[in-house]
């Protein structure tokens, strides 16, 4: 291959033979890669795929062979493009200097295939555990007589997933935050090597809990698109709902968490209970409140009658008009609004630079979402605005959510008034083999992506998984500089980043 | 003399059993707002109760002063609660000066409070501690220019003198910066979360994180007796009650004391927790009213 290829673009939600793939010699392939991104590339995956030994050629052996693979999504041309490396081992000349998108990405890569990116400014494993702890490693530190160091966690005072943060501070201000995650590292993805296996579905059903529609859509949609079709209509339809509701609790209850943290009890109260409220409609949809067992590869387990669609359209109003008010106290209260504003700001350059994804992204007045950006599913039919504010503050990030629980409103109410007719679910074929397949499902809490790679007999090769937390921890870290460390809880709330997602 | 001690009998066990009763109270008003049912008003009694029982978790870096100083804030806020005169009730032990006394042992149990929290060298503790005291730099003024301008308008210097005719026409500046001190002083919102389990954003809770079992009860304890001392001292200065029955005079202080109580529950209720950043407006705002209150005492009465 010569260097002015550039990437082979697909579609959301859609496959290409592995072989297609362009490939380079790694050098040169984080050079293209570098440019793709440059030309306003969004950085969705990069990951290795182990390659056999055979392939490697006699060249020195230093451990396991692999082969990069980067997905680009170009948001304005609504395209991603795929490219992949030559198999190597080794080194290889770090892409992060050149884009800080793949900072995190090739600290994964290095931890997982032991490939080691030269030139990267901060190499440290990502979550890979030592003995009974994630190995951390070394922080970074400030120096001063004036600078003390704030460990906070694994172990929180809530009823919280573990995470260790750890700020560096002059007195109250803090200087720099570093999170380290990995406590909940499960293997998710190495279970998939080989898979679908009996136990995938209900794995990435709980791959992060409270965005399980999400990441059942993207995993139903790239099993269906390795068979070469599509889920039925209805489906699509189905799965499309269940997604807004899903996004529907989760704001609800961030805005009532975020109220919580500044000891404002009117919406607090309210949202929590509301929360629960929108739960139960995704119950009244598949029996489980956070959606398991609705999303099935094929279609969808359970179908959504009239009768049962207008329970849901009643409630639906009621629930609404709950949220609204509780909403309208917040901003009504100046005590509130001095506790958001300009606190926690992420600019606009910034989260364009870390490739910030979902509403943190569109706080920061950055037009993302995979509904609009790369439609896929029912979003090609059926669309909602999307929901940008500038200013990149707590207040900005409140504000997106508020706009998004009216606009999923709308959007439910508008897609169940005209169901498509036909099956919920059909059966799938058998996958196609030495494929890659992509799909991007803007969850609640961001751009949800899921590549999957077959071998010679359909099974996955490869299965990567990137959750939104991971592209977005480091925005929370960046918007810390500065900050009070007593506004870190609301900071944190605002962003309500998954650590199981992250941990995988 | 047997009547001298059964009064100052009578007045200990009115202070030590009545105390837990206000988190209580607040906690229902809030529930009542936030229109959820809440904890019974008496779970602070149960929860004393709990903790007396426990076990102490000691930490090896700790000295003994992590058990006694708890212990001296204790004995410092109930001695400083025994000088309040109780309305009609009198006080147990008046003198020339008590009111001095009453400050210096608010300020002893602060500084209990403060080294307790730096003896586990926790970072966490380490900046409540530093919030403490420096929120406290103004409290302190506030309540200083509050006590004076009693002491103007009345020529006393006991408490007994200067609480029974209350502040006359600088009452209302008085009640508004007391009623600030006595949220500030007692980690209320707007200036401290009491229900927030957020280490980074607390002040008096994060300073007795370590603290468990006996010692966390004495301090929990002695917490409510100091919020009992703010409203009874806030009421009386308000309220002349010299000018009462015996009888309408209690029921005014029990009253009035309930009043602040659903206040700081009203206000716990309809507003968010300020940044820290602008806490010493507020609690400047809080010395300057009671130093108006001072100027009126003093200029009014010349008047």
């Amino acid at each position: 291959m010569n260097s002015t290829t550039s990437f082979v673009q697909l579609a959301n939600a859609t496959s290409l033979p592995w072989a297609e793939v362009p490939a380079w010699p790694v050098a040169e392939f984080v050079r293209v890669t570098a440019a793709a991104l440059e030309r306003g590339g969004r950085l969705c995956a990069w990951f290795g795929v182990p390659e056999p030994m055979a392939t490697v050629g006699p060249s020195k052996a230093e451990g396991p062979a692999i082969s990069l693979v980067a997905i680009v999504a170009s948001d304005a041309e609504n395209i991603l493009a795929v490219g992949r490396s030559a198999p190597f081992s080794g080194k290889y000349p770090a892409l992060t200097p050149l884009n800080h998108q793949a900072h995190l990405f090739e600290r994964e890569v290095w931890e997982q295939h032991g490939v080691e990116p030269e030139g990267h400014p901060w190499l440290k494993p990502v979550r890979r555990t030592a003995g009974t702890a994630p190995a951390v490693g070394e922080f970074f530190r400030v120096d001063g007589g004036e600078i003390h160091e704030v460990a906070v966690g694994p172990v929180h005072a809530g009823v919280i997933e573990p995470g260790h943060f750890r700020f560096q501070c002059a007195g109250e201000e803090v200087i720099h935050l570093e999170i380290a995650l990995g406590y909940q590292h499960r293997g998710v993805e190495t279970a998939m090597a080989g898979g679908p296996h009996r136990a995938t579905l209900s794995q990435m059903e709980t791959v992060a809990g409270d965005s399980t529609i999400a990441h059942t859509t993207a995993y139903a949609t790239v099993l269906e698109t390795l068979a070469g079709g599509e889920a039925p209509l209805r489906a699509q339809w189905l799965r499309a709902i269940a997604l807004e509701l899903e996004r529907l609790a989760s704001h609800t209850g961030d805005l009532g968490a975020l109220a919580g943290d500044v000891a404002f009890l009117p919406t607090s109260a309210a949202c929590g209970k509301i929360r629960g409220d929108f739960l139960n409609l995704s119950a009244l949809l598949c029996g489980n409140r956070f959606g398991r067992s609705l999303v099935r590869p094929g279609g969808c387990g359970h179908d959504l009658e009239p009768a049962r669609a207008q329970q849901l359209l009643s409630r639906l109003e009621t629930h609404l008009a709950d949220i609204e008010q509780a909403a309208t106290w917040l901003w009504d209260a100046a005590s509130v609004r001095a506790r958001f504003e300009n606190v926690g700001t992420v600019f606009a350059s910034q989260a364009t630079e870390i490739g910030l994804v979902g509403p943190a992204a569109r706080a920061s007045g950055l037009v993302r979402d995979v509904r609009y950006d790369h439609p896929a599913g029912w979003h090609r039919f059926a669309q909602a605005p999307v929901a940008v504010w500038s200013g990149g503050d707590v207040l900005a990030r409140a504000r997106v959510r508020w706009l998004e629980i009216q606009r999923s409103g709308q959007f439910i109410r508008e897609q169940l008034a005209s169901p498509p007719d036909g099956a919920v679910r059909e059966d799938l074929l058998p996958a196609a083999p030495e494929t890659l397949a992509v799909a991007l499902v803007e969850g609640w809490r961001g751009e949800v992506c899921h590549v999957a790679l077959t071998d010679a007999a359909g099974r996955f090769r490869r299965y990567k998984i990137v959750d939104p937390s991971f592209h977005n921890w480091t925005g929370l870290a960046l918007a810390l500089r500065g900050q009070a460390i007593s506004d870190f809880p609301i900071c944190n709330k605002s962003f309500n980043l998954s650590y199981c997602g992250f941990d995988l | 003399m047997t009547i001298t001690i059964l009064g100052f009998a009578l007045r200990l066990a009115l202070w030590l059993l009545l105390a837990p009763l206000l988190p209580g109270l607040i906690n229902k008003v809030k529930a009542w707002v936030a229109g959820r049912r809440g904890p019974p008003v008496l779970q602070l009694y149960y929860d004393l109760a709990r903790l007396w029982r426990k076990g102490v978790v000691l930490s090896t870096l700790a000295s003994p002063g992590f058990i006694i100083a708890p212990a001296v804030a204790w004995v410092a806020l109930v001695g400083a609660a025994l000088l309040l005169p109780l309305g009609p009730g009198g006080t147990a032990l008046s003198f020339r000066g008590d009111v001095l006394l009453m400050i210096y042992l608010l300020a002893l149990a602060r500084f209990c409070t403060v080294w307790a929290a730096m003896e586990t060298g926790s970072a966490f503790e380490g900046m409540g501690s530093v919030r403490e005291v420096s929120y406290a730099v103004l409290t302190e003024a506030a309540i200083i220019a509050a006590v004076l301008s009693l002491c103007v308008h009345t020529g006393g210097l006991s408490l007994a003198t200067i609480l029974a005719p209350a502040a006359g026409a600088g009452a209302a500046l008085l009640a508004g910066g007391l009623f600030t001190v006595l949220l500030a002083e007692n980690c209320r919102v707007p200036f401290d979360d009491p229900n927030t389990h957020l280490e980074l954003t607390m002040i008096h809770e994060v300073m007795v994180l370590d603290h468990s079992g006996p010692p966390l009860a004495a301090i929990l304890h002695g917490a409510s007796v100091k919020l009992l001392l703010f409203s009874v001292l806030l009421v009386q200065a308000v309220i002349p009650l010299g000018d009462l029955s015996p009888l309408a005079a209690g029921g005014a202080l029990a009253g009035g004391v309930l009043v602040v109580t659903i206040g700081v529950g009203l206000v716990e209720s309809l507003l968010a927790r300020f940044a820290f950043r602008q806490v010493p407006f507020l609690l400047t705002l809080a010395f300057l009213l009671c130093l108006f209150a001072l100027l009126v005492a003093w200029k009014g009465g010349a008047a």
